[in-house]
């Protein structure tokens, strides 16, 4: 647990902070930015995310074990879709080995 | 050997005396006591699956397979799988010796939540019934890998309800992974730095963050499979586009590091059993610490190798068959790190020594073999032939189950505080050593033959070999039985055990056998690393009972 | 800060307060990171078939009603919130307002759940539910019917999860009242607050990626 003074004010900055993000990423969406719609999105979900994971769940003030872990998790995702995905970016590669579609 | 003083210590209080009754066990929060639910479990799981090798064995006596139905074949192969990998060799060394011995190595009390390590053996029990459940309804016949769309479309079998027993067994996996890093973090005694640790407690933190990081991506894939079944959301089905190969990718990310929870606890037990019967510190302690971390690690980059032949793409293959090579490595560096702490070592060759160097012989052909198959080339040929069979029975019964049992011969003292008859127990070992090859050595050659796995006949040529390994299994069979019987024996009619009857260091050993409830009467405070033989030593302490 | 010597919170196995806390708090997040690979299956599930299917997923999209997964944003933005102000409650020690603040949580939980209800009924009618009466008017409704399955799954699985929660705040709300809670013991609190806040994560990235796709396509 924290050891911080409790300050209710880093919440509710926070708070609006993923409102306005929120709405921010609503909006963007409605703009035509071809491959860069998926970036966008992406970023700004991320963003929002480690808003809460620092402020709401306090690993900014948490140790570096809690710290390490948050981070060991979202890595480990992010190995199961890159290569996963890595296989179906690949298969059309040589012609001989992929299947009609 | 000081019987009385032995005998008198079985009186005295420990975690055994602490309550009797079935509500003093089922409603234990002991690690100790848990872990004795946990191993009684196991051990019905155990032979069940062996009910079900001994069927397929018996049924491959012959070309044309006259015992079973090629249908009920498929069913006896798909449960023997999934009892012998969900419910035996996952949660064997980790929920009972890991259970017992983390705490007490570390020098705590009791894990970090020993609510949750209760409730993770009911949960364990509930995948059991469930499997259990579907099993005397006819069991399933995709494979104990489920693939689709077989599983999720044609089969007819009792898919959900043996992938919901997978589901919740799973669960109980999560949870003592759980508990374990917590309790490695948190609770080690004043004095136990990291490098301090047994190098079995390292083994079970490794495994740890398999079983945290790995299982709950085979949950949410067999969740997956049964919404298929069941609600119709075709996840996998190729009519709306979907990739049975998308269900292999998400199945082996768990069930590749699966593998490694299955041994890597046993590599733990090895440099125990071999660092006690050897009076030496293991030797690059370092070395085989971070080695279990790195084989916890890479073991999760190469899940493809199973994918091989299925129309994943040739260049994720080559590079899932690269980093296949490379956790090979880790694996070797245990097994050089263990042979130089044979080498000049005051040896002995006690029961859990016989079966450590088993482990060391079997492991090293089972992990060669792996590094053949690794092979892209290689496996185009022999995927799904007895090759396989044969190389992943080699890790996991000539390494993981001969490990477990060294393990319970090494621990049984402690745990129960009596001793088994000795010259039984070495002859055992030797009957599964001999009964083990003669099972699988032939089943190298048979799928180096062609003899394809999974099918309930084959052609006559491949007779003699099957012949034999059905006569391995017998021998084998008789092994694991004999354990049984003096085990039981040993519970009530044994020898009392001194705190200490193999002369080993380690924190389980200053603890009277069995230990008291909380472990140790008084705190410890460590001030010396793990092994810390001395140079010269003679063998003290009790040796087993001569002759049965 | 130097914790009290036998706290009614202290378990026997652990030697303090402190020790206590921090495996507790390191177990919840442990426990997460489980949670994290089990959604985790979902959205690789997701980014495949996206990357197939991309052009009827987009189009598939457009089929969800942005206005109600922006609400539910909100909602649970604001629910989360709330969590953070229970527990800060409980380190000022004003027990009330951790139940005010619980309950706040739980009620905006449940127009959550009451939102999804309304969409979930919505796509009945409109026969976009797979398995159940799935009709698509447009190219390939084999690849909207996976879009669909996938939306069902990944949401349905997070509704569950918001289920969980709002029954653990339930049974927080009776120990808050009682004065259980204070600045130096709250640990169920946090815990329960950190997977609430998890479950909101997980919607943060579900609602770009399952809402906002097709939002570009006029």
């Amino acid at each position: 647990m924290a050891e911080h003074a409790p300050d209710r004010k880093p919440y509710f900055w926070v708070f609006a902070l993923l409102i306005v993000f929120t709405a921010l990423t609503i909006w963007v969406a409605g703009l035509d930015l071809g491959p860069f719609n998926d970036a966008a999105a992406m970023i700004i979900a991320v963003t929002k995310g480690t808003l809460v994971v620092l402020f709401f769940m306090h690993v900014r003030y948490s140790s570096k074990l809690t710290k390490i872990t948050v981070v060991a998790g979202f890595f480990w995702l992010l190995l199961m879709i890159t290569m996963t995905l890595s296989d179906y970016l690949t298969r059309g590669w040589l012609d001989t080995f992929s299947a009609p579609r | 050997m000081s019987t009385d003083a032995a005998t008198a210590t079985l009186d005295r209080p420990n975690y055994l005396h602490d309550g009797y009754g079935w509500k003093s066990w089922l409603l234990t929060r002991d690690h100790k006591r848990i872990a004795i639910l946990y191993l009684v479990s196991i051990t019905v799981m155990f032979g069940l699956g062996g009910i079900f090798a001994m069927l397929i064995r018996l049924h491959l006596l012959t070309p044309d397979g006259e015992l079973v139905q090629a249908a009920t074949y498929n069913r006896l192969f798909t449960m023997h799988g999934v009892i012998m990998v969900f419910f035996f060799l996952v949660p064997s060394i980790p929920a009972t010796l890991g259970n017992f011995f983390v705490p007490i190595m570390i020098g705590a009390k009791d894990l970090a939540f020993p609510r949750i390590n209760l409730l993770s053996w009911y949960i364990y029990v509930l995948g059991g019934v469930l499997t259990l459940w579907a099993l005397i309804h006819g069991g399933v016949d995709t494979g104990w890998t489920f693939y689709t769309p077989f599983s999720t479309t044609y089969s007819n079998g009792y898919v959900v309800s043996t992938a919901l027993g997978v589901f919740v067994a799973g669960f109980s996996s999560i949870l003592t992974g759980l508990n374990f890093i917590v309790t490695v973090h948190r609770m080690r005694a004043p004095g136990m730095t990291w490098f301090r640790l047994p190098l079995f407690v390292w083994s079970q933190y490794a495994t740890s963050l398999i079983m945290v990081l790995g299982t709950p991506v085979i949950a949410v894939t067999l969740l997956m499979v049964a919404a298929e079944r069941v609600l119709h959301l075709g996840l996998f089905d190729p009519r709306l586009g979907g990739d049975p190969i998308l269900f292999q990718h998400l199945f082996w990310f768990y069930s590749h590091p699966a593998v490694y929870i299955m041994v890597l606890p046993g590599m733990g037990v090895i440099s125990e059993l071999i660092a006690a019967f050897a009076r030496k510190r293991v030797f690059g302690y370092r070395f085989v610490a971070f080695s279990s971390i790195a084989i916890a690690v890479l073991g999760f980059l190469v899940w493809g190798h199973h994918l091989f032949i299925t129309g994943q793409s040739v260049y994720a293959a080559t590079v899932f068959s690269v980093l296949s090579m490379l956790v090979a490595v880790p694996s070797a560096i245990k097994v050089f790190n263990w042979t130089a702490t044979l080498y000049e070592g005051s040896l002995s060759t006690q029961t859990p020594m016989l079966y450590a160097l088993g482990f060391i012989g079997l492991f090293t052909i089972g992990g060669l073999t792996g590094v053949m198959i690794a092979t892209l080339g290689i496996d185009v040929h022999l995927h799904d032939t007895y090759f396989i069979i044969a190389h992943f029975h080699y890790v996991m019964v000539g390494g993981t189950i001969m490990a477990y049992m060294g393990g319970l011969h090494y621990w049984w003292p402690k745990m129960t505080g009596r001793l088994y008859p000795g010259s039984l127990s070495k002859l055992s070992a030797l009957l599964i050593f001999v009964g083990f090859n003669l099972t699988f050595f032939p089943q190298f050659i048979l799928g180096y033959l062609g003899m394809p796995r999974r099918y309930w006949s084959y052609p006559p040529e491949f007779q003699v070999w099957n012949v034999l390994s059905t006569a391995g299994a017998s021998i084998l069979g008789i092994g694991y039985l004999l354990p049984a019987c003096y085990f039981l024996w040993s519970m009530t009619r044994g020898p009392a055990a001194d705190a200490n009857p193999w002369g080993a260091k380690g924190l389980e050993w200053q603890t009277t056998s069995p230990p008291p409830t909380y472990n140790f009467d008084t705190p410890p405070v460590v001030t010396e690393g793990a092994y810390a033989y001395a140079a010269e030593e003679h063998v003290v302490g009790q040796r087993e009972v001569q002759g049965a | 800060m130097p914790s009290h010597a036998a706290h009614v919170a202290l378990q026997h196995h652990f030697d303090d307060l402190d020790q206590q806390k921090e495996a507790s708090t390191f177990g919840m997040w442990v426990f997460l990171v489980t949670e994290i690979l089990f959604f985790g299956g979902l959205f690789t599930t997701y980014v495949i078939y996206r990357q197939r299917f991309h052009g009827v997923f987009v189009e598939a999209s457009r089929h969800l009603d942005v206005k109600w997964g922006g609400i539910n944003t909100a909602v649970l933005i604001t629910s989360s919130l709330t969590m953070a102000l229970a527990i800060w409650s409980a380190q000022v020690n004003r027990r009330k307002l951790i139940v005010v603040f619980l309950l706040l949580t739980m009620v905006l939980g449940s127009v959550f759940l009451g939102i999804k209800v309304v969409e979930y009924g919505d796509k009945f009618t409109h026969h976009l539910v797979p398995g159940v009466n799935f009709q698509y008017a447009g190219e390939h409704p084999e690849q909207a019917e996976m879009f669909f399955s996938l939306y069902f799954c990944m949401t349905g699985l997070h509704a569950l999860h918001m289920v969980i929660g709002v029954t653990l705040l339930g049974v927080l709300i009776y120990p808050s009242w009682k004065g259980r809670y204070s600045a130096a013991w709250h640990n169920p609190l946090e815990c329960s607050g950190l997977y609430w806040h998890f479950v909101d994560i997980v919607w943060i990235f579900l609602f770009p990626l399952l809402y906002l796709i097709g939002r570009h396509v006029s």
